[in-house]
């Protein structure tokens, strides 16, 4: 039998450093391995002996993609450790903030990252010469995600804003209700983009997954709720450890995380969407009915058409938030410092994203654990590419790379945020 | 003729300040008529061979093979600009050179032996020569297009090195320090965000990194006078451009003299 190797050094079109590696002897995968080269970076040490206020503004420096969800999971395990509840204001404004995240990141990914491959481009950049309005579309569509960031939190990267029990400053109710024209432009341009995704070609791919997420019985999860799955978890957040566990492998400078009674499991826009369809909004989720689009969706390159469901729902979302939007009495709340352990997750763009913080009587964190969603679903998407390469043998070895390229692309993978985490590699030579 | 070759590179960081070319929404495809994005893995899967006239260059170097890869980026580079607070400083990597490195690798990873890492993190300057720094964590999107722009025509960028309190003045923002008493560290930091703290109603914290020739006693002392402790100015110092030199000196000192 033949012996084929498949090799992508440096993935490309994700946010960090990765390759993978696969071994075929004939029809056989003798080695598979999605590695992380990005360079270990030890945030979990740097927090220790900081104050539990410097959190946001440090942990947002894991991800220059998705920094608001470093800063609301940290603000919630803050606020979780010293017992505060935020006033409905700061709650509100707080979910306008991870909308214009959203918006940002699966703008970015939808139309930048991923469309290229559905469409046959090697980037946005050469797709553009052939498909100008629909990636003006797309940047329009992630600049007005980035706009909501920049007045919410100051910038779109790394947003100043935000504090544990709140914000710095409120913005006011007319500096919002100024973007509601792009707001709603936003709204139908993402119904645009589900319509031109739906109309993508997806490869044949059905897997049987274990979907975890967030949800919360009044919204569809971002920033708050309980963890639940197709599999019959319900947990409180602070129960995150006793069903979840993190492996450190040799491939890889991220850590595994594994369901502790076994296996890997998935999270990101499929599994809130799986879990959580009946929260969508109204436009977002006869957008999706429209393209016969409804749980459970398990063929993991669908994943684009959810992201831009997704897309609609934040857009709805934010416009809902910004028309009811009165400006809070205080921007934060007091915080009465005690001794205590304190665990938040929220929705990342990419997934559920855990945080766990040991503070001392002074407000010191003594102790962090960061869990990002791509070391979630890293042993995922190892699993998808043992079945995929199986199914596609036939194709061409540049074929068959760029397939595995575009399914680990799927999951949107962020590889600076895993490691505390990617170099392709297809063998079967 | 020929466009000039651009090539993003990424060392130890977060992608902000790389994600920041995509941010330029309205600019990007603009900027890809002008300049032909080469080699940015990113954003594309075609990687043009070297040699490149103009390469940007996001994080600092932590590990044995970076401090290798990166010589070959000089050589392949005519111009060599390094973007943020990382690549120009060390960034926030460089916590741990105040730390011991085998220390922090056990408390992240449960296997340390299987992790390589330097027990520094390191400027891009303190390997290879630059001909350019551009500050911040992350650095401003507009900042970058001047930059780029300024390349293309062979002139030498427009970014400001007073401080943020400039800043705070063209935009008519009422001093935190002064008016509210906020510690803030816009009078040592080198302007580049727009002010932005303070027009939140917080301190400047830093991102931009020391301004030329900073004032570092006066700062000290004006913090003292607001009841900030010898450990939380240490702190304030120590974080996203923690590692330049006049930030650097000033830390040492004040953790020198604790008791």
């Amino acid at each position: 039998m033949s012996k084929r190797t498949i090799d992508v050094s440096y993935l490309a079109r994700v946010e960090g450093e990765g390759s993978l590696n696969v071994k075929l002897d004939g029809d056989l995968i003798t080695d598979l391995e999605f590695g992380i080269f990005e360079p270990p970076r030890f945030f979990e040490a740097f927090l220790r002996g900081r104050h539990l206020t410097e959190a946001p503004d440090i942990t947002a420096r894991i991800c220059g993609i998705c920094p608001v969800a470093y800063q609301t999971s940290s603000v919630n395990a803050m606020e979780d450790a010293l017992g505060v509840e935020v006033t409905p204001g700061i709650d509100a404004l707080r979910r306008l903030l991870y909308c214009g995240e959203w918006i940002e990141s699966h703008g970015l990914h939808v139309f930048l990252l991923h469309a290229p491959d559905f469409l046959g481009y090697e980037s946005a950049i050469h797709m553009a010469k052939d498909y100008p309005a629909e990636v003006e579309l797309g940047l329009r569509l992630k600049k007005v995600g980035n706009d909501i960031a920049t007045l919410v939190g100051g910038r779109e990267i790394h947003p100043v804003n935000v504090r544990v029990g709140g914000f710095y400053r409120a913005p006011t109710a007319r500096e919002l209700r100024g973007m509601l024209p792009d707001l709603e432009w936003g709204l139908a341009a993402a119904e645009q983009t589900v319509e031109l995704v739906a109309g993508f070609e997806f490869p044949a791919l059905e897997r049987e997954y274990t979907f975890v997420s967030l949800s919360h019985p009044d919204e569809y999860p971002m920033a708050k709720g309980r963890i639940v799955s197709n599999t019959g978890l319900d947990l409180a957040v602070s129960e995150y450890n006793n069903y979840f566990e993190e492996r450190h492998v040799e491939r890889s400078n991220a850590l595994h995380s594994v369901l502790k009674d076994g296996g890997d499991y998935h999270v990101g826009p499929m599994a809130r969407f799986n879990l959580n369809f009946e929260q969508l909004t109204p436009r977002a989720k006869a957008a999706a009915e429209a393209i016969g689009l409804t749980p459970p969706v398990t063929n993991p390159f669908r994943s684009i058409a959810v992201r831009s469901i997704e897309l609609v729902f934040a857009y709805e979302e934010a416009i809902r938030i910004v028309e009811g939007y009165e400006p809070p009495p205080e921007p934060s709340v007091e915080l009465p410092p005690r001794a205590a352990t304190g665990h938040g997750a929220s929705e990342a763009p990419r997934g559920l994203l855990y945080h766990r913080y040991e503070l001392d009587a002074a407000g010191l964190i003594t102790n962090a654990q960061i869990v990002p969603p791509t070391s979630q679903n890293q042993l995922t998407i190892e699993a998808d590419l043992v079945d995929l390469i199986e199914a596609n043998l036939d194709l061409s070895d540049e074929d068959l790379t760029w397939r595995c390229e575009q399914a680990i692309r799927n999951y949107d993978p962020c590889i600076s945020c895993a490691t505390h985490f990617l170099d392709l590699r297809l063998d079967r030579g | 003729m020929a466009l000039p070759k651009l090539a993003v590179w990424k060392f130890a960081s977060c992608d902000g300040c790389q994600l920041s070319l995509l941010d330029l929404e309205d600019e990007l495809l603009a900027i890809a008529g002008s300049i032909h994005i080469a080699n940015f893995v990113e954003a594309s899967r075609e990687v043009v061979p070297g040699p490149y006239q103009l390469s940007l260059v996001e994080g600092s170097i932590t590990t044995p093979h970076d401090a290798e890869r990166i010589q070959h980026v000089r050589e392949e580079s005519e111009f060599l600009i390094t973007i943020g607070a990382c690549a120009t400083a060390g960034g926030i990597q460089s916590l741990r050179n105040w730390k011991d490195t085998k220390e922090f690798t056990s408390i992240v990873y449960a296997t340390p032996a299987f992790i390589d890492t330097l027990e520094t993190s390191t400027p891009i300057s303190d390997h290879v020569a630059v001909d350019f720094e551009l500050r911040g964590c992350p650095i401003s999107k507009h900042q970058l297009l001047e930059t780029v722009n300024a390349f293309l025509h062979k002139r030498r960028p427009n970014i400001p090195n007073y401080s943020v309190c400039v800043e705070c003045k063209a935009r008519f923002t009422t001093c935190v320090m002064v008016a509210q008493g906020i510690p803030c560290l816009g009078p040592v930091t080198q302007a580049g965000c727009g002010a932005l703290c303070p027009a939140y109603n917080r301190g400047c914290y830093g991102c931009f990194g020391p301004m030329e020739s900073p004032n570092m006693e006066s700062i000290i002392h004006q913090w003292r006078e607001l009841g900030v402790s010898e450990p939380e100015l240490i702190r304030a110092l120590r974080t996203y451009n923690g590692y330049a030199p006049d930030w650097r000196a000033a830390s040492d000192e004040l953790e020198d003299s604790l008791p």
